[in-house]
């Protein structure tokens, strides 16, 4: 029986791991490579790190990390941020990163995640949005709008019409984070995962809001993600990974336990 | 030499990174000649079979890699690696290697929560005994990621299965010199780099 994932989200600012909450007041918090480490050892099932550097000259740091990181930690390793090409997926492929995570340059030139999927493959190709809850209306039949820019501009599209087209144009997986939970630690907007899960026939992995274990277990059963991000509530050392795992086993969550 | 098979399927470097923490040392070659010569090979993939196999064909690499088979030195095919060494594909019916008999399918389900690619941890049931398979425990987990499943014609050449929704698949085959696994081995984590180690004792028999 397949496992529900444990993936690990590290912010990363020039080089050093970063944590915000709502998408600002952004504070450095560590070397991501030995927390990298560290999270592999406690048996994390994956690992997403996500460039949020500001400054173009600064970019190819992120390489070296993804480099450093790949020498040590044998799980699959997601790269997002600042990818407009399918040069810039094939650069951190290279580095070894398994897995590219687009998201504005998608949105703003849908193109992307065709490209994507078609030059590294579907299964490496993922989907990342950032939602806000909107009202209900015409525009957004779902209640959801995608946001870009790490949560500055509103885009206007509908966030489960985003999701669908996302599947269609060969995304092999989603991340569906909600601004609205981003850092509150008051748990995963489940309402929202649940519909976005629901309505694709590709892995769903929520993210956004986790505190406690029982959000986890909230999201992975009634919200229907195939796997949970976690950032806060690990990077500073609240919770470790294999408690998060422990917990879910005994509630009767599939997870792995031996590593 | 270890060679590892370059067909433009996938992150041949996470491959050559995981061997070298094992301690082997590995070439990555799309060259034919270096293939057969070659003292073990790791036919690794991920990606379109379609694709693959054109790309093998086109560099002479689908013949070398059956003569280097042929030879009985040790060969690992990893998840596309292992599909491809089939007779056949769904995905674009493709005529594939045939250095084991059987045919590959697309995953379907009429369940919608059971997504497709099977992608995640999931759990190996040993089925047969072989020299790799000694360090690993029934129901330990590994790194999955695909659409499409093998289902060799024999059980004979099915070392370890997989149960995905409804689905029991082979997850881990075998023949004489060739052993392949439908996971990630490169991506399991200590107990993936456990079999990746077994590969360089393995002599092929």
């Amino acid at each position: 029986m397949l496992s529900k994932r444990i993936i690990a989200c590290l912010d990363v600012r020039d080089g050093n791991l970063a944590k915000s909450v709502k998408f600002v007041d952004t504070k450095d918090i560590g070397d991501p490579v030995s927390k990298a480490k560290e999270y592999y050892d406690d048996g994390l099932d994956e690992l997403v790190f996500y460039d949020i550097t500001a400054s173009s000259d600064k970019r190819n740091i992120m390489l070296d990390v993804v480099e450093d990181v790949a020498r040590q930690v044998y799980i699959p390793l997601s790269v997002g941020g600042g990818i407009r090409t399918v040069e810039d997926a094939n650069k951190l492929l290279w580095s070894g990163a398994e897995k590219i995570n687009v998201n504005s340059a998608a949105v703003q030139r849908p193109e992307l995640v065709a490209e994507c999927a078609h030059a590294i493959g579907n299964q490496n190709t993922v989907l990342s949005m950032d939602i806000l809850k909107v009202e209900t209306n015409s525009d957004f039949p779902s209640g959801y709008e995608i946001v870009i820019n790490g949560g500055r501009t509103r885009t206007g599209l509908d966030a489960l019409k985003w999701a669908l087209r996302g599947e269609e144009l060969g995304a092999g997986e989603l991340v569906v984070n909600s601004i609205d939970a981003d850092g509150t630690r008051d748990g995963y907007e489940i309402t929202l995962t649940r519909m976005i899960a629901e309505s694709v026939s590709i892995p769903v992995i929520a993210s956004g809001g986790a505190g406690k274990p029982e959000h986890l277990y909230e999201v992975l059963t009634e919200g229907q993600a195939d796997a949970a991000l976690v950032a806060s509530m690990v990077h500073y050392n609240e919770y470790k990974v294999s408690e998060l795992k422990q917990y879910l086993n005994d509630r009767g969550v599939k997870v792995r336990l031996r590593y | 030499m270890l060679a590892i098979v370059d067909y433009d399927a996938g992150n041949l470097r996470s491959v050559q990174r995981a061997c070298l923490r094992v301690g082997l040392e590995s070439q990555i070659t799309a060259d034919p000649d270096v293939v057969v010569k070659a003292d073990k090979v790791i036919f690794p993939g991920v990606g379109s079979a379609e694709s693959a196999v054109s790309t093998l064909q086109t560099r002479g690499l689908d013949q070398a890699i059956v003569e280097f088979f042929n030879s009985g030195r040790p060969m690992l095919g990893i998840c596309l690696g292992l599909q491809i060494a089939l007779e056949f594909t769904e995905e674009g019916n493709k005529k594939c290697l045939g250095i084991v008999p059987g045919a590959c399918e697309r995953f379907s389900f009429a369940e919608k929560s059971l997504k497709v690619p099977h992608i995640g941890w999931n759990e190996l049931e040993i089925v047969g005994k072989h020299p790799m398979l000694a360090s690993i425990n029934d129901g330990d987990e590994f790194y999955f990621v695909h659409s499409y499943f093998a289902h060799p014609t024999t059980n004979d050449h099915v070392l370890g299965r997989t149960t995905y929704g409804d689905k029991t698949f082979a997850s881990v085959i075998g023949k004489d010199n060739f052993f392949a696994t439908q996971f990630h081995l490169e991506k399991s984590g200590e107990i993936g780099l456990r079999l990746l180690s077994a590969f360089s004792d393995w002599q092929g028999d």
